[in-house]
């Protein structure tokens, strides 16, 4: 056995110009190289391409293209469409974060009592997470089918007499941006529910019989130790929803398209009307930078938190 | 014990189980009613008053779409796409997954920080760059478009859980390997791969969820009918018919039940892609 390893290591060294040493410095490299080769392709390239775009004019669509330093970010801040865009993105993600996490967190609470019967918890637990398995553009058409003028919403409130006519709830441009971040609320609690459902699990049961001595009733032991135990989890996932909400396109895409006029237009719609409707693509770089800016800040917070915790 | 009775009768289970039946109705109800309307004819979706059960069950909307090439097409094409991005990515994942976790190298913070990054990067940034690129490349409208581009978002994910996972796995097993002369990539292979089955299972079917829920790449690098994927090809149903509800539902149904399955057979696994984002990486 020894002499078959040491023969091999004797080929390994005569073989290749390098020597057995640093190839061995080399190995690492080499198994990060076909992912650092398809991020260099996918991302670093791409990244300065895009910023390239945002500081000419004319890019993509013509050949001679003319270096004009911040005119088109100064064009995009000028424009009332991109601001409104930005208030509506903004109320959507902030909305859609506070409403996921109380959902989520309501749901896990309840998963987690130990006063239901576990059969039904585990059937609920599966059920739950169901929204969260339907695509964008699915979730899209089924609140479509039910929040159409003539739709089981209208149907269902007009026998209830809350409403007394057929409320158009992504066609009015005073109800399709709530309607808009109803459907997201509807899509993306589930996220929250499982992982709180996973720290609820992980909360040491001395932490509780510790507050019992203490004399803490339900609701103090509560407040005082699985709120602050879950609190980390809630923000990591927090900060990931609200990166990623900011970028919603499918389900807005998908609904309402940014209107009524430009009701629900967000900044991913409002970036992607111009390059590909319009082919502004420099005007659209320089909102897609914008955008790029906005999650990295919020994602420098994210790998703080995370190298914290 | 007084304490502790005052928490019982504070939240007796009768309140939890009706909190759970409002949350249920919340979950599910959007999703029985697209169910529901997969099965009725077109002139009963709008009934009223509204009735959840259709009058007459019929397939007549599923029938239309098999039917249909151009939609069985949209199908193979998820199906194609989202495989082979699956097997490139867990393939690459692994090897790199396996650097991280068994090597000391420069750079290897930075890459770990670029590719926790690279998850948070939007879509339409990245959207303008790849639709000139894709151009140039003259690869617009092919399976490789799509199939390279998605790798930028499977790929981050798909390294972080498989290195959290090798990361539990002894080191004496490859240690084992590389005393008895194989080299790193023999111990790769021969032990940590078998050995890693349950992680690259949540490892593909997270990639593979990812994959057939795409829809802007997909909407703007691709352009014929024929290369269209079920997203899109739900998109264009919308355009096309605007009024045939049950086609729509029934596509949305069969479009969403390769991730039902997976999710029931492999639910552990899923739930492990969910949460990897949050998770400490």
């Amino acid at each position: 056995m020894i002499d078959v390893a040491q023969a091999r290591r004797a080929r390994v060294r005569k073989s290749g110009l390098l020597s057995y040493n640093s190839r061995r410095i080399l190995v690492p490299y080499l198994y990060v190289a076909p992912a650092a080769v398809l991020f260099a392709i996918l991302m670093l390239v791409p990244m300065v391409n895009v910023l390239r775009y945002s500081l000419y004019d004319g890019a993509v669509t013509q050949k001679d293209t003319e270096f004009v330093w911040f005119a088109n970010y100064a064009t995009i801040f000028s424009d009332p469409v991109f601001w409104q865009a930005t208030a509506q993105t903004l109320y959507f993600t902030v909305m859609s974060v506070i409403f996921h996490l109380l959902i989520g967190l309501a749901f896990a609470l309840m998963l987690n009592s130990d006063r239901i019967n576990p059969i039904i918890r585990a059937i609920l637990r599966v059920l739950f997470i169901l929204p969260w398995l339907f695509t964008a553009v699915i979730i899209a058409i089924i609140w479509r089918l039910l929040l159409d003028p003539n739709g089981v919403v209208n149907g269902v409130l007009m026998a209830l007499n809350i409403i007394d006519y057929k409320v158009e709830w992504f066609s009015s441009t005073s109800t399709a941006l709530h309607a808009l971040t109803f459907a997201n609320i509807w899509a993306g609690y589930p996220l929250y529910m499982v992982s709180l459902l996973a720290g609820l699990q992980g909360i040491p049961k001395e932490l509780y019989e510790a507050a019992e001595i203490d004399g803490a009733n339900e609701f103090q032991k509560f407040w005082f130790v699985t709120i602050p135990q879950l609190v980390p989890i809630m923000i990591s996932i927090a900060l990931l929803d609200f990166i990623w909400t900011m970028q919603v396109f499918p389900l807005v895409w998908m609904t309402t398209g940014g209107g009524p006029i430009y009701a629900t237009e967000v900044l991913s719609t409002y970036t992607y009307k111009l390059a590909f409707s319009k082919y502004e693509f420099s005007l659209a770089s320089a909102s897609a930078i914008f955008i790029l800016m906005v999650s990295l800040s919020a994602t420098y917070f994210y790998i703080r938190h995370q190298k914290a915790r | 014990m007084a304490r502790r009775s005052f928490g019982n009768s504070a939240m007796p289970a009768i309140l939890i189980y009706l909190g759970l039946a409002v949350g249920l109705v919340f979950a599910a109800f959007p999703i029985v009613w697209m169910l529901f309307t997969s099965f009725k004819s077109n002139s009963e979706i709008f009934a009223l008053p509204p009735r959840l059960l259709p009058e007459v069950f019929t397939l007549e909307a599923y029938t239309a779409i098999f039917a249909d090439p151009v939609k069985l097409r949209f199908f193979l094409n998820s199906y194609l796409v989202a495989g082979a991005v699956t097997a490139l990515t867990v393939l690459i994942a692994v090897i790199t997954a396996y650097a991280f976790s068994r090597f000391q190298f420069r750079f290897k913070n930075t890459l770990n920080v670029f590719i926790i990054s690279t998850q948070t990067v939007p879509p339409i940034t990245l959207l303008i760059p790849y639709f000139g690129m894709v151009v140039a490349f003259g690869i617009f409208n092919t399976y490789f478009a799509l199939i390279l581009t998605y790798m930028v978002f499977t790929l981050p994910y798909a390294i972080l859980l498989m290195t959290g996972y090798l990361n539990t796995l002894p080191r004496e097993l490859d240690e084992a390997v590389q005393i008895d002369g194989g080299s790193s990539w023999t111990a790769l292979w021969r032990v940590i791969v078998p050995l890693s089955v349950p992680g690259i299972v949540a490892t593909s079917v997270y990639t593979f969820l990812l994959c057939w829920n795409e829809f802007l790449f997909a909407l703007t690098l691709t352009k014929s009918m024929e290369m269209r994927t079920v997203p899109i090809g739900i998109e264009m149903l919308m355009g096309q018919h605007a009024f045939e509800w049950n086609q729509m539902m029934a596509m949305s149904v069969l479009g969403s039940l390769p991730l039902l399955i997976l999710y029931l057979i492999a639910q552990r696994y899923f739930l492990a892609g969910m949460t990897a984002g949050s998770v400490k990486s």
